[in-house]
This record gives structure tokens, C-alpha cells and sequence, in this order.
């Protein structure tokens, strides 16, 4: 592999610099470098991240392959500025035994557009009844340390206190759905003045409120770790902030959607705004984007949820749940966390790329942008503005809620191990 | 029927006293032609046609020392160029309680023009009842017909060209009784 | 007006007056010897029914039938619906086949909004019923059903329902009846007071423009008309309410509540009733209950509504447009 000067980038932010990657790793940061030999990218004004981490991605495959792939999916994860995605394991068959993940994982590798790290069902089938095999699939060639019902929450107290208990033998994580789900029977948005009005069946916020607060105790109570997936109210964010603060271990991630969009947008009917959990209110929305700076909201997680037109093209009711957002999330983040000054690039960093390696273990990924470290790079042009075009996204699925918005920054390069994946906008 | 605002220079072609000469004449040819006007039903067409009907249902009273009755024919939901508007407010049928079966309805509008309002309003009346015969009487006729269609009675005829429009006032609904020939507003 | 009928709440006080006047014509044709009229000739209207409704299918079908449109009734039920076809197929093979107005009945709440919005038929879409949502068309008949019992059938005209105290009691959650009533009554000027137990209201209502109770017995000297939703029994397995007893006690109407009303108001249902559960058979019986009216005002309504939607080139216009020159 050759050298590659990334020139005049101002990394996590900050005064521009050169970076020199020599083969897979960061040979050298500092001003001034000499490009001998060395491909050069321009760079002056865009902002170099470490690699971004995505901790909740839907893959599809397998099982949904007209949806998205592999090879879909993790094309529209270096688009989106992606070098390691957490595949999620609702797949078909369920990504509950070593074999399917395994072939998730082997696939990943295949395509090197980005690492893809699975994660392993908490139960058989995600059916919430009987623990699957979580040690095996630790110790597969996946090596899975993230365990997630994720679409289904472990609702069973007993199940869901086991699994936290379990995972602590290697060290494993379980990232929870919050969604009691007898408060959600029939429910299709959040519950409230909207949904009053609308006839649509409520999704009352207690309802993820509640397992959450069950579960940071649970945590407490067996001294294991948990994640929250997409948390998206104001209380639940209480909650968090509650239990951080007496120590117990629980990070949460929150979606980039929730970050931006409100339950108003669904008087329109369009099931491009139905997604799991709903779009809250904006004083939910007002509270997630303040956890995420302060801290108490650890990420910024995806929550990709390709699906076919049909799916969507139909009506609220018949429609599936989820949205896309590999290829916009860090437009939005922009928008809503950066260009609101509540939160520094390097704070984009850490949200986005940092901490949720940390979190689910991702080695040589999120790793400060210094010599020595693996070349994972992320290069941002945080100035341009532009519509979301879903014509021209990778990913097999179109069911994004941008369409047509003006959303900042777009992603200009992604290196995955000093490998090229995106160069000028364009995948290699 | 044209009912286009009345325009600064349009020009009355017949005043009030007019008016109500004309229709104390209607009125006589009506006793005359229906020998007696025993089974004389009004029908006035909304909206100005039916305060017409009404007047000379008066003097066909102060005539025949008898009461003639008389009624209200909508015939929106029969106009041929229905959809060529936008749909317009409905306007009351009241049909006098003995009905029009084997009466002589006399049919009664403002302005007879195209023909098409009249010819609307026998089709409106073949869902209602059959008449012995059916007269049409208006207060003026301005030619330019594109249906088979005439006057029995006629109040005043007033050659106009395709220009210019005609416009009744009364006074149940303008506050004055004349009639205003004047220029077509330029289109919009 | 809007091309569409979707929500009572779209309706603005005069498109919502100019319905019921133009009712009030139509309800006289049904007095004569032919009750037909040639308005909608060759206009073609489906009646899309996903959802069992024979007596709002039929109300729809008759107000067509006297305006003379041509009719194609649609059923989900053994249809390629029932093998999976979507609604935007459905809709566009209908389409297909010229029609130029659909009236559609479907259990999802937003359906029609959809069918109307998404760019899938260029035909008028008339809501008659979604899910938990709308139902426009029973909320003007029983609008105009007030008007001509509070007002009179010929004093009404032009009038809307200003001041008039109209008290909705029942299963307001899942009432489409409920949410339209409310929309249209407020824009008419009426005030609503919502009566339920706790359970069947929506969380959120504190914005709807009425006021909410708990307590019957006390709204009921103050209301000109009291409108019962039906409840159906099965609420009872989903603990909205302990037992069909306790719900009839605290909830429903019988003749020693009906005493206390004022003398001039009317109960009203918007059918089908539930004998003994929010209603007993002496108030349903009684004079003072509208629901046979309320049936016979639901074909002139619903004529009225497609003939200011279809009747013309575009729909009728209630406030004056600004010229374009």
C-alpha cells in the first residue's frame, strides 16, 4: 500500500495539519510534510474525524436481501463517513447461533468497505423465552460481545437480569430495546396531542421509560453493564442521568432522527416517518440533543432500517417501521449538534466514533488521529449545503425522512485501514 | 341571464314605472291566452325570475279576483354547463302544494338569451310533474338563441350584440327596479 | 372547499354552511315523485369499502344513485385485496378504469389522506370512515340533524350552530364519530363537552377545542343535544371499564337521565346502538331521539357532498378568489 498525505485538514476540528498514512497506519500528524512519494489529498478546510462506528445498523442480510446486503449495506456506511458497523441480528434465520454470525462477519470481511462487527441475539429467535447462545458466538471467528433483541425488547425481568449476569463472564454488553410491550400493543406514534387527533394508536414515552428503568437497576443490582438503543425521550434521558449519576454502568445511544425530527411531521401519513421508537415531541427532542452534549446520551447510533419502496409506499398502518441513515447521519449531527454550538467536532469524535467502539469493543477503531495508530479516517466538508437526493444513495433502500431537505456536510473520503473506500464523494 | 356588476356606463333601457307596466301587460296576455288563467301555475326561476313570478301572480290576482300560485324552479343541478364552473349554491324549488300535474305552468325569468336556463328548467320540471302546457315568460329578451327555444311573453325585446350585457335589478334584491344594458367587461 | 373530503376538521364555516344549505335542497328532492336528479351523469364514483359498514355503504350508494352517478361497489372481502393487493393497487386499477370519485371506508386511520396525497389517483377522495381518525360526512348529518331540530329546516339556512350545547358521550378513544363531531361542531360554533370515563379518552385531548367530563349527570341539564357512542362490549376485556353494568350505570342514557335534559334537546346515536349498554330502548323509542332522521339526513348530506366536490369543474368555491388578471 502506498503513502497518502491528507493535507491541510483540520483534525477533530482543530488548526490544519498534514497527516501522512503510510499502509495501514498514521505515519505521521504535523505541519508542513513532505509528500514524497505520497498520493496527496487537499484538504484545506474540511474537518478529519477518526473513522465513524456505528453501533446499531441493519444489514438485512440475511433474509432480506431486497432490502439490503452486506455489500449494500457497508457501501453506504463508507459513503456515510463508516468504518466499522454493529450489524444488528434480526436477521433470517435470527443472528443467534455462531454459524450466522460468523457469515455475517465473514461477508464483511469480504467486501472491505467496512468492518462489520455482529451482534448476537440475547434470545432464541429474539422471542424473549430462552437465552441464546451467547458464549458461543463470543467465541466464534465473530467474536460477538454485543448481544441485542433489538426490534423486540427482553421484557421478561427474569430473562433480561440472566442475560446482564451472563454477558459478564467475557465481558459482553447488552444492548437493550426499551419497549414494554403490552403499553405498545397496537401502538403506531408516540402518544400525545398528535396522536390524539390523528387516530393513531399510542406509543406512550412510559413505555420505554419503564424497562429503562427497570434495567439500569438490574444492572445495578447483578454489577453488569447495559446499553440503551435509540433512546428518544426526555424522561428516559432522566432516567440515564439518574442512574450514571449513582454509578451504575448504562450507556445510551441516540438515532440522528431523533435528534431532528418530531411526531408533527406524521399528520402527513407518510410512513417515511414511521420508524421504532416514534418521533417524540420537540421537548423530546430539545432534551435528547442536551443529554447527547452533556454526556449522558454516550452516541450517536443509526438505527439504519433499510426497507423496499413497497413497504413504505402504502398506507401507516400497513407500513413497516424504520428509516435509513448511514448515508445523512453525520449531515444531521451537523446540523443539530455542530452548527447548534452544542457540541465541538472532536465532541462529534467522540460521540460518533470514540465511544462506541468502546462500547462494543471495536478494536483499532476510534482511535486518536496520531502516529501510530490504524489509518480509520473520516474526511468531512463541513461547509457545503445541500438536498438529500435518495437517487443517489448506496444503499439498496430509499426510505430515508430527508428527501429533498437541506442538510450540511457531506462526507468527501473514507480510509478503512489506509485503504481508500470513498474518494471525492465516489466509493472505490 | 347575465349578472355581471352593473357597469359606470351602463344605461337603463327600462326604469321602474316601465317595469311595471310591462308586467301588468304580461299579466293581461296571460288571462287572454289561458282563457280565464284558471289553472295558471307560476313558476319563477331563481333568483330574479321568482320575483318576477311573484308580481304577476299579484296582478293576475287583482285581474281574476282569484289567487294564482305560484312557486320557485331551480335548475342548477340541470344546467348543461355544469362543468364548466365551479358548483354553484342551490336555490329553492317550492312547488305549490296542488303540484303541476295537468296545469298550464308559465315559466318565468329575467333575460332570455341562449335558451339553455329554459331548456334546464323543462327538464327539471319533467322530474316534478306534467303540465298541461308549459308558456315561458320574461321581462326581456335579447336574442342570440342557441336552442329552439321562444318567449310567449314578452316584457321587452332588446336587440344586443354579443358584447354588451343585459342587467336586471328589482328591488326584493337590488334595492331598484330597472334594467342596465352596458359594455362587456374586458376578460379576465 | 377542498377537492377532498378527508377531515371535518378541513372544512371551513362557510364550505361547512354551504353543505348544509345545499342538504336542505337535496333532502326535498326525496319528497318528490322522482327522487333523482341528472347532475353527476357520467360521473363515475367507487364506494371502497375495506371495512364492513352496510349502512354507510348504502347512504353513499343512495345519494349517488339520485344524482345520477354511475356506481361501482368495491368490498375487500374476497377481492385481490384479500390475496394482498395494496391499497395504491387497488386504487390505481380502479383508476384505470375512469373513475372520477372514490369513497373509501378503511380500517387504517390516514388511508384516505393517503389515497389523496401520495400522487397514486388523480380521482376526489371522499373519507367515509378511517380508523380511529375522521368521519366527515356523520359529523355533517349530524350537524345538519341539529340545525333543523335546534333551528328548523327553513329558519336554519345560512345559520350555523352558534351557541349550542352539545354534550358526546362514550367510547371517545376509538370514535372517528367523536373527533369529526368535534372538529366541525367547534367550527360551527357550538360548544362540546366530551363525557367519558377517563379510560376512553385519548391522552392529548387537553388541545381539542371542547370541554371533557367525567360526570353525566351533571352536563346533561346544560346540553341541546346528546350525542351516544356506541361502545362496544369487547372494550370491557381490555379493562377499560369494570363490567357492561358499571358502564351503563355511570354512562348510559335511560329515561330518568333523559328527564333531566332540557325539554327542546335531542339525543342522538350515530348507529348502530347498543340496546341496554350506553342506551336504553325507552330513550332509543322515545321522539326525542333522532336516529332514524339521522339516517334519512345522512343520503342528503352526502349528496350534497358530492355534488359541491363533483357537480363542476373544480370544487365550490365559498369565499370569493382573488382575480387573477
Amino acid at each position: 500500500m502506498s503513502k497518502i498525505l491528507i493535507r491541510g485538514a483540520k483534525v477533530l476540528g482543530g488548526e490544519p495539519q498534514d497527516v501522512l498514512i503510510d499502509g495501514g497506519t498514521i505515519a505521521e500528524v504535523g505541519a508542513g510534510l513532505s509528500a514524497e512519494g505520497a498520493e496527496v489529498v487537499e484538504a484545506e478546510g474540511k474537518v478529519l474525524l477518526p473513522g465513524l462506528v456505528d453501533l446499531h445498523t441493519h444489514l438485512r442480510e440475511p433474509g432480506r436481501e431486497d432490502s439490503e446486503t452486506v455489500l449494500t449495506g457497508t457501501r453506504a456506511a463508507a459513503s456515510g463517513g463508516y468504518t466499522t458497523v454493529f450489524a444488528m441480528a434480526n436477521t433470517f434465520p435470527v443472528a443467534d447461533t455462531a454459524g450466522v454470525v460468523e457469515q455475517v462477519w465473514r461477508l464483511g470481511k469480504e467486501h472491505g468497505y467496512c468492518d462489520v462487527q455482529p451482534i448476537g441475539a440475547v434470545t432464541v429467535g429474539l422471542e424473549g423465552r430462552k437465552l441464546a447462545e451467547l458464549g458461543a458466538m463470543y467465541e466464534s471467528a465473530a467474536g460477538v460481545t454485543v448481544f441485542s433483541d433489538d426490534g423486540k425488547c427482553v421484557h421478561d425481568a427474569v430473562i433480561m437480569r440472566r442475560a446482564l449476569e451472563y454477558v459478564k463472564a467475557f465481558g459482553g454488553v447488552v444492548a437493550q430495546h426499551a419497549q414494554e410491550p403490552r403499553l405498545t400493543e397496537g401502538a403506531e406514534m408516540n402518544e400525545g396531542v398528535v396522536s390524539a387527533e390523528l387516530g393513531l394508536g399510542g406509543w406512550p414515552a412510559v413505555a420505554e421509560e419503564s424497562i429503562i428503568a427497570r434495567d439500569v437497576l438490574l444492572a445495578e443490582h447483578v454489577g453488569s453493564r447495559v446499553h440503551i438503543c435509540h433512546l428518544s425521550t426526555a424522561g428516559s434521558v432522566e432516567i440515564v442521568r439518574w442512574a450514571k449519576s449513582r454509578g451504575i454502568a448504562v450507556t445510551a445511544e441516540v438515532t440522528p432522527h431523533h435528534l431532528l425530527l418530531t411526531d408533527e411531521l406524521v399528520r402527513t401519513y407518510n410512513p417515511v416517518y414511521k420508524v421504532n421508537p416514534p418521533l417524540r415531541t420537540e421537548r423530546d427532542v430539545m432534551a435528547l440533543r442536551e443529554a447527547l452534549a452533556d454526556g449522558t446520551i454516550d452516541i450517536v447510533a443509526t438505527d439504519h432500517a433499510p426497507h423496499p419502496h413497497e413497504d413504505k409506499d402504502c398506507e401507516w398502518a400497513a407500513a413497516a417501521m424504520g428509516m435509513v441513515g448511514l448515508e445523512t447521519a453525520l449531515s444531521v449531527v451537523q446540523e443539530t449538534m455542530v452548527d447548534t454550538g452544542l457540541l465541538d467536532w472532536a465532541g462529534v469524535a467522540d460521540r460518533m466514533s470514540v465511544k462506541p467502539a468502546q462500547i462494543g469493543q471495536a478494536t483499532g477503531h476510534g482511535r486518536p488521529v496520531s502516529a501510530g495508530e490504524p489509518a480509520n479516517l473520516t474526511l468531512v466538508d463541513t461547509a457545503y449545503r445541500g438536498l438529500v437526493e435518495p437517487a443517489g444513495f448506496a444503499s439498496r433502500s430509499r426510505n430515508t425522512p430527508y428527501e429533498g431537505r437541506e442538510l450540511p456536510g457531506r462526507v468527501t473520503h473514507t480510509w478503512l485501514r489506509g485503504k481508500a473506500t470513498l474518494v471525492d464523494g465516489k466509493l472505490t | 341571464m347575465d349578472t355581471h356588476d352593473s357597469q359606470s356606463d351602463a344605461r337603463p333601457v327600462l326604469e321602474g314605472p316601465d317595469i311595471a307596466r310591462v308586467l301588468t301587460r304580461i299579466a293581461h296576455e296571460i288571462v287572454e291566452r289561458a282563457k280565464g288563467a284558471d289553472d295558471v301555475v307560476l313558476l319563477g326561476i331563481p333568483t330574479r325570475g321568482v320575483f318576477l313570478a311573484r308580481r304577476i301572480a299579484d296582478k293576475l290576482e287583482q285581474i281574476t279576483e282569484r289567487k294564482v300560485p305560484c312557486g320557485s324552479l331551480d335548475i342548477t343541478m340541470y344546467r348543461d354547463d355544469l362543468r364548466m364552473h365551479p358548483p354553484r349554491a342551490l336555490a329553492r324549488t317550492e312547488i305549490p302544494g296542488d303540484g303541476i300535474d295537468g296545469r298550464l305552468v308559465v315559466l318565468v325569468d329575467d333575460v332570455l338569451f341562449s335558451g339553455r336556463t329554459i331548456r334546464a328548467a323543462l327538464d327539471a320540471m319533467n322530474d316534478i310533474g306534467r303540465p298541461r302546457a308549459v308558456q315561458l315568460a320574461v321581462l326581456v329578451d335579447r336574442g342570440h338563441r342557441e336552442l329552439p327555444i321562444r318567449a310567449d311573453y314578452v316584457g321587452k325585446n332588446l336587440p344586443t350584440s354579443l358584447r354588451e350585457t343585459v342587467k336586471v335589478q328589482l328591488a326584493e334584491e337590488d334595492g331598484r327596479d330597472t334594467v342596465l344594458l352596458g359594455a362587456k367587461p374586458a376578460a379576465q | 372547499m377542498q377537492r377532498h373530503l378527508i377531515s371535518a376538521a378541513d372544512l371551513t364555516r362557510d364550505d361547512a354552511v354551504l353543505i348544509l344549505d345545499t342538504a336542505e335542497e337535496m333532502a326535498r328532492v326525496a319528497d318528490r315523485p322522482i327522487k333523482k336528479l341528472p347532475t353527476l351523469r357520467g360521473r363515475t364514483i367507487v364506494n371502497l369499502f375495506f371495512e364492513d359498514s352496510t349502512r354507510t355503504r348504502i347512504s353513499f350508494e343512495a345519494a349517488e344513485k339520485r344524482l345520477s352517478a354511475d356506481v361501482i361497489n368495491f368490498s375487500a372481502k374476497g377481492s385481490s385485496v384479500s390475496k394482498g393487493e395494496s391499497l395504491k393497487d387497488t386504487a390505481q386499477t380502479l383508476e384505470a378504469m375512469g373513475v372520477d370519485a372514490v369513497v373509501i371506508r378503511h380500517g387504517a386511520s390516514g388511508a384516505p389522506y393517503r389515497l389523496a396525497n401520495s400522487g397514486w389517483i388523480d380521482a376526489v377522495v371522499v373519507n367515509a370512515g378511517d380508523g380511529t381518525h375522521q368521519h366527515p360526512t356523520q359529523a355533517l348529518l349530524d350537524a345538519f340533524t341539529m340545525r333543523r331540530r335546534l333551528i328548523g329546516p327553513d329558519a336554519g339556512i345560512g345559520q350555523d350552530l352558534d351557541g349550542k350545547r352539545i354534550t358526546i358521550v362514550g367510547d371517545v378513544l376509538h370514535s372517528r364519530v367523536a373527533r369529526s363531531n368535534v372538529d366541525l361542531l367547534h367550527t360551527l360554533g357550538a360548544e362540546v363537552t366530551l363525557v367519558a370515563p377517563p379510560t376512553l379518552l385519548p391522552v392529548g385531548i387537553e388541545t381539542w377545542p371542547c370541554e371533557v367530563s367525567y360526570d353525566l349527570d351533571s352536563t346533561l341539564p346544560k346540553s341541546d343535544a346528546v350525542m351516544m357512542l356506541r361502545v362496544q362490549r369487547e372494550r370491557m376485556n381490555a379493562a377499560f371499564f369494570p363490567t357492561e353494568r358499571e358502564y351503563s350505570r355511570r354512562y348510559g342514557l335511560d329515561g330518568d337521565r333523559m328527564a333531566r335534559m332540557p325539554e327542546h334537546a335531542v339525543v342522538m346515536h350515530p348507529g348502530p346502538m347498543v340496546r341496554g349498554m350506553e342506551i336504553t330502548a325507552e330513550v332509543a323509542d322515545s321522539d326525542r331521539c333522532t336516529v332514524v332522521e339521522q339516517v334519512a339526513n345522512g343520503v342528503s348530506i352526502r349528496m350534497a357532498v358530492l355534488y359541491l366536490l363533483l357537480g363542476g369543474n373544480e370544487p365550490a368555491v365559498t369565499h370569493p378568489r382573488t382575480e387573477e388578471k
